[in-house]
This record gives C-alpha cells, sequence and structure tokens, in this order.
C-alpha cells in the first residue's frame, strides 16, 4: 500500500470547507485517545473540554475574551501569509503594541478623556507596526530571512516588556510586583454586558475581519496579495511590487497583533503586567491556518482555539488534566489541518504497491 | 588563568547543542527541505535525555533516548511534507508548537528536581595538564562528538557520491529525479538525520549545560541553529565559527550580569537574539556568498511523475 498524490487542476471546493471540518474530527479523536492513555474517561474529557464551556454562561464570556486576541492576530497573519511573507512573529508585535498603547494611561495617568480609549487604539496599531516593520524592511532591503528575524525578535519584545514594567513603568504602590498603575476609567475597553468580562474588543476583531475579508477578497489590492503569494513571477508580470507588498504585508498584521495586545492590556487587565506574553502570537498561527487563511474562517476558528483554552482550564479543574494537555491539542490540530489540506490540492489514492502502480502507467 | 578556562569551558558548553542541531539542520536544508521543527525536537530530546536518565540513573542511555526521540518527532514531519506534500514552513512551526506542549507535559513530574550529570571525561595526567587541560581532554563526550560530527558532515556531504545525491537532490529534485535518484527517500532519511542531531542537541541541554528540566528550556536555540545554517551558508566547517561566536556571546552576557554591568539583565539576556538578526542582515547583503550555496530547491514542494 502507497499514497499516491495526483494534482487537481483546480483546488477542490468541496474539501475547501470539509478539511478543516475533518482536521476538527481527527483532533477530537486524538484528544479521545489522550484522555485514554491519561487514564480519564475520553467521554467525560471530551464532554469538560468541548461541551461544557459552551453550556455555560461565563464559559461562553471567558471563550469570546480569549477569541478577541486570537482572532485579531490571525487575520492579520492571513493577509502575511496569503503574500507569502512569513511573519510568525506577531508575539512580539503583540506585546509592543501592548506597550506602546499603554504609554499613554502609563505616562499621563491622571489625564480623562473621551480620546484616550481610541489613542491608545491607535498607538497600539503603530507600536505593532513599527515593530513588525523591522523584518519586513530587513527583507525587502537586504533579502534577510524573515521568519527568522521576526522570531528573534520575539525574545527581544518579552525582554523590553519585562524591563519596562519593573523598571520606569513599575507602580511605585504595587507591592514591589512587576506591573503599571491600574488605568483610569477611560482607559478601559468598556464591558459589553453588565456583569462579565466579554469587552468591546471582540467587536472590534469582527468590524477587522469584515474589513480585511472585504480587502482580501473584493479590492485590487487583495488580488495583488493573491498573486504575489501564489506566483511572485506572474505579479512581477502585472507590475506588482513584492518588496513593496512584503511592507504592506508586514505592517498590516504588525497592527493587527499590536490592537490584539492594547486590546488585551486594556480590556482584560487594565494595566500592563509581565503576564502580557501567554502565546497567543503563536496559537494564532494554528488559527489562521484553521481559518483556511480566510477573515471570516478565522472567526469561527477563533472561537474554536479560544474553546480549546476554556475547556482545557475546565478539564485541569475537574478532571486533573495538565493545562499543557491544551498546547499539545493545539499543535495535533495544526498538523491534522495542514494534512488535511492536501486533499484540497491533490487527488489522493492508495495504490496497491509501487510495482503495480509502475505497471499501470 | 583558572577564570579565562572556565569562561572557555562554558562557552563550549553553550556552543555545543548550537552546533550540533545546527549540523543536522544543514544536511536537511542541503537536502532541499526546510525544516523550522528544530526547537520542538530539541526539546523534546531534552525532556526525553533527563526523564530517561532519571529512570535508569544512567545519563548515556537518556542521550540515547533523545536522539531516538528527536528521529521519531521528525519522522512527523517528513510525512507530512514529503508523502502529503504539506507546507513546510507551517508544518515545522506545527512541530516547534506539538514539541514545546508535549515536552512540558511529559516533563511535569521532573520539574524542580535534581538532574543527572553527564559527567566530563577524566583521562590521568592528560586532563591534568595547566591551562589546556581540561579544555582538550576534559570534557563531556558530547562536546567531542560535537566536533566529530562536523566533520563528519563536511566528509559525507563533499567527500562522498552519497553526498553528492543528497546536495543534487537538495539543488534540483526535477533533474535529479530524471536521473533516477530516489528524491523522497533521500529527504527522509536527511530529516531524520535532522531530527536525530537536534534530539542530541536537547540530551546536552538537560545533561550537561543545565542538568535540570525547565519547561522550554531550550529558550529559542534552535531557531539561532536555524539561523547558524544561513549564517554558514550552507557550509559545515563555518557552523564552528558561528556557534562558538554565539556561545561567547551568550557567555558573555551572562559574566556582564554577574559583574553588575550598570545596563538592564533584560537588554543584555536579549543580546544573542539581536545578535543573530545582526548577523543575518549582513550575511544577506553578501549575495554572492548566499546566492552560491543555497540550495536552489529548499522549501519546493515536490511530488514525484510516474
Amino acid at each position: 500500500m502507497r499514497l499516491e498524490l495526483q494534482k487537481r487542476t483546480d483546488p477542490s471546493p468541496v474539501f475547501s470547507i470539509l478539511s478543516p471540518l475533518i482536521a476538527l474530527g481527527l483532533m477530537i479523536l486524538a484528544g479521545a485517545v489522550m484522555f485514554m492513555i491519561l487514564g480519564k474517561n475520553p467521554f467525560t474529557g471530551l464532554y469538560v473540554y468541548f461541551i461544557e464551556p459552551l453550556s455555560d454562561p461565563w464559559s461562553r464570556e471567558q471563550i469570546l475574551v480569549k477569541a478577541t486576541p486570537l482572532t485579531l492576530i490571525a487575520i492579520g497573519l492571513a493577509v502575511c501569509f496569503r503574500s507569502g511573507n512569513w511573519n510568525i512573529g506577531a508575539e512580539g508585535q503583540y506585546l509592543i503594541g501592548g506597550m506602546f498603547g499603554a504609554a499613554i494611561p502609563v505616562l499621563f495617568h491622571d489625564w480623562q478623556s473621551p480620546l484616550l480609549l481610541p489613542l491608545m487604539l491607535i498607538m497600539g496599531m503603530v507600536g505593532g507596526a513599527l515593530y513588525a516593520f523591522i523584518p519586513a524592511v530587513l527583507k525587502a532591503r537586504f533579502g534577510t530571512n524573515e521568519i527568522l528575524t521576526s522570531l528573534m525578535l520575539v525574545y527581544v519584545a518579552q525582554q523590553l516588556v519585562d524591563w519596562v514594567v519593573r523598571g520606569p513603568w513599575r507602580d511605585p504602590q504595587g507591592m514591589g510586583f512587576p506591573g503599571s498603575k491600574s488605568f483610569n476609567e477611560s482607559g478601559v475597553l468598556p464591558k459589553i454586558f453588565q456583569y462579565g468580562d466579554a469587552h468591546y474588543g471582540a467587536l472590534i476583531a469582527l468590524l477587522a475581519a469584515i474589513a480585511l475579508w472585504f480587502m482580501l477578497s473584493k479590492t485590487l489590492k487583495g488580488f495583488e496579495i493573491t498573486v504575489l503569494g501564489q506566483s511572485p513571477r506572474a505579479g512581477r508580470f502585472a507590475g506588482f511590487s513584492a518588496k513593496q507588498m512584503t511592507v504592506f504585508a508586514f505592517l498590516v498584521s504588525g497592527a493587527m497583533a499590536g490592537l490584539a495586545g492594547i486590546g488585551e492590556v486594556s480590556g482584560t487587565v487594565g494595566k500592563l503586567d509581565d503576564k502580557l506574553s501567554l502565546g497567543y502570537g503563536f496559537a494564532a498561527i494554528i488559527v489562521a491556518f484553521l481559518g483556511r487563511l480566510n477573515p471570516l474562517g478565522i472567526v469561527a476558528a477563533g472561537l474554536v482555539l479560544a474553546l480549546s483554552y476554556i475547556g482545557g482550564e475546565a478539564a485541569q479543574i475537574s478532571l486533573g488534566v495538565s493545562d499543557r494537555a491544551t498546547r499539545v491539542f493545539q499543535g495535533l490540530l495544526l498538523f491534522f489541518v495542514l494534512a488535511c489540506d492536501t486533499l484540497i490540492h491533490y487527488r489522493v489514492t492508495f495504490a496497491a504497491s509501487a510495482a503495480s502502480a509502475k505497471g499501470r502507467s | 588563568m583558572d577564570i579565562w578556562a572556565s569562561i572557555l569551558l562554558s562557552i563550549c558548553a553553550a556552543s555545543t547543542p548550537l552546533l550540533i542541531a545546527a549540523a543536522g539542520e544543514l544536511v536537511v536544508e542541503r537536502s532541499g527541505v526546510l525544516n523550522l521543527g528544530v526547537e520542538g525536537m530539541m526539546i523534546m530530546g531534552a525532556v526525553a535525555a533527563f526523564s530517561v536518565a532519571q529512570m535508569t540513573g544512567n545519563p548515556y542511555i537518556g542521550a540515547i533516548a533523545a536522539v531516538a526521540t528527536g528521529a521519531i518527532f521528525s519522522l512527523l514531519f517528513a510525512f507530512l511534507t514529503l508523502t502529503l506534500v504539506a507546507n513546510q514552513v507551517a508544518t515545522g512551526l506545527a512541530l516547534t508548537i506539538l514539541g514545546l506542549g508535549l515536552s512540558g507535559m511529559i516533563g511535569e513530574g521532573f520539574v524542580g528536581q535534581p538532574g543527572i550529570r553527564m559527567e566530563a571525561i577524566h583521562i590521568p595526567v592528560l586532563s591534568d595538564l595547566p591551562l589546556v587541560g581540561n579544555l582538550v581532554f576534559g570534557q563531556d563526550l558530547i562536546f567531542y562528538l560535537s566536533l566529530v560530527l562536523v566533520a563528519g558532515v563536511a566528509w559525507f556531504l563533499f567527500r562522498t557520491r552519497a553526498g553528492l545525491m543528497l546536495r543534487s537532490v537538495g539543488d534540483s529534485h526535477t533533474s535529479a529525479h530524471a536521473l533516477g535518484i530516489n528524491v523522497i527517500k533521500i529527504r527522509y532519511l536527511a530529516i531524520l538525520f535532522g531530527g536525530a542531531c537536534a534530539g542530541l542537541a536537547g540530551a546536552h541541554l538537560s545533561l550537561v549545560y543545565v542538568p535540570q528540566w525547565v519547561e522550554g528550556m531550550t529558550a529559542g536555540r534552535g531557531w539561532i541553529a536555524l539561523a547558524l545554517v544561513v549564517f554558514a551558508s550552507w557550509r559545515p566547517g563555518r557552523l564552528l565559527i558561528g556557534a562558538y561566536l554565539f556561545g561567547a556571546v551568550t557567555i558573555g552576557q551572562f559574566h556582564a550580569q554577574a559583574l553588575g554591568v550598570p545596563i538592564p539583565a533584560q537588554f543584555l539576556t536579549s543580546l544573542p537574539y539581536i545578535a543573530t538578526i545582526v548577523v543575518l542582515v549582513l550575511i544577506a547583503r553578501n549575495r554572492r556568498l548566499t546566492m552560491i550555496n543555497t540550495p536552489a530547491s529548499l522549501g519546493q514542494p515536490f511530488v514525484p511523475d510516474r
């Protein structure tokens, strides 16, 4: 038995929709196996992980809270990945966005104004975009590998934020704990519901997803992104500049990651502290691929990944399963998504053996 | 003088895992495959080495387990990218994400436990020589292995027929395939070798460098190893320069922190990462160096036609 692939002339429309769903099914199956290995009842395990959080209003809000940064970062990454640029340093852009956005309420702590919040959000986007500009310009100008530079900058950003919250921006009344002063009310993203944690960042993420979906699928810029991503040569003949595209794609994805960062700082935490780096920038890569690099698909994928975080917390509390299981689930999910994507572009057949395959041709 | 000897020893310890992982990845990339999962395979090796050494009480069995774990883990990448022709960049990232998560779960029970150190070898008389004794004759086995590995990779790639075949696959898989070379098989073997090396690099971290298990203890070393391959412009000998340069920067910033240099510790900690970026830029500017040596099929998908 041997796998054989045959390139399809056009991507299969059926599998374009089915493949992420098959991947999810495989992840659930793998999850059941993992629960059995850990000595838990797989049905209870899966129920606690994937069903229970949906039935509880508090958990549903938590899912929304987690899905917000994941979705924002992932839609930006979708633009980048589609254009053939590999920004894997979104975690760093998220951190710098959070730091830039926090600068105003930290440095002008007593300033209360309806202008504050919009300014913070803009600053967050500027910070993320500027930080993404570094690997972009290095790639466009010198041909430096953007994968490695953008990733290295994550470690630098983590150290920078760590220094800021322990050094110059530390709250003098904070009992020595790292972290800035809590922002005043006009610097906090308001909550959607009277009780609970869901904040308006969720709405911003949804609007941003719709806007980027529109850009990608309905505008010339979106066409340019797709052409340059799929065939840089064809793009050159069409008069598109790959270098300008690199900078553009990184700026967009950096701005989205920065917005996610300041959204988290302002909406969820209310101050800048040392616990901002939670790996959303990396999890968002999974979200982007699960959503098949389509901003609307990514909204759904963001909710799925958020569910896995919340389910993981629930499983930790009620089943005693390590919270690290969540990251294993997420890693497996990306594998399954990538494997199933093969079905979109190739016709997969099983040949009895290498010899018989040769005989046929 | 003792201080300098101990600084040089710690530079060797910091450079060895980078050198081993980079040597493995260099072979993988020479075969035309970009495996970004080095960090994930390395940390799986680290946790395997630590846990097996704990269970058996023998660090050498731990190191062997790490090599096997790295290789098996890399098979996942090989199956996806070679058999299913999945995107190499994304699959490599998946391998890293999965490795970081899985190692955290496996190693959960080992956090804080004292590790079993792989002791340095000791040759009577020679190891006791002043100045060079410990440096040349008194290090751990993996250190010597790393030097043999680099020499072996250089010899294999540029002095053997199999190495020539591997490079031809990396430079043009279509031509190699037309000549009857089994592209997929060679790439499978190269990826396995890269995985085994990354596993051994991880073993060095958790058995020699810091004999402990700390979650995420690779701290980007897998990525630095990837950068080293670019820095070395796919030439094994140049890996030595790169790895020891980074080792020196890492140890230098530790000592600067210990001496209380009036620079925030966070800036010193980020120095190796910034140095990586600077080096990548300097290398990329030298077009001729990179153009000649970059495997032309690097990262390209390949489906054999029948």
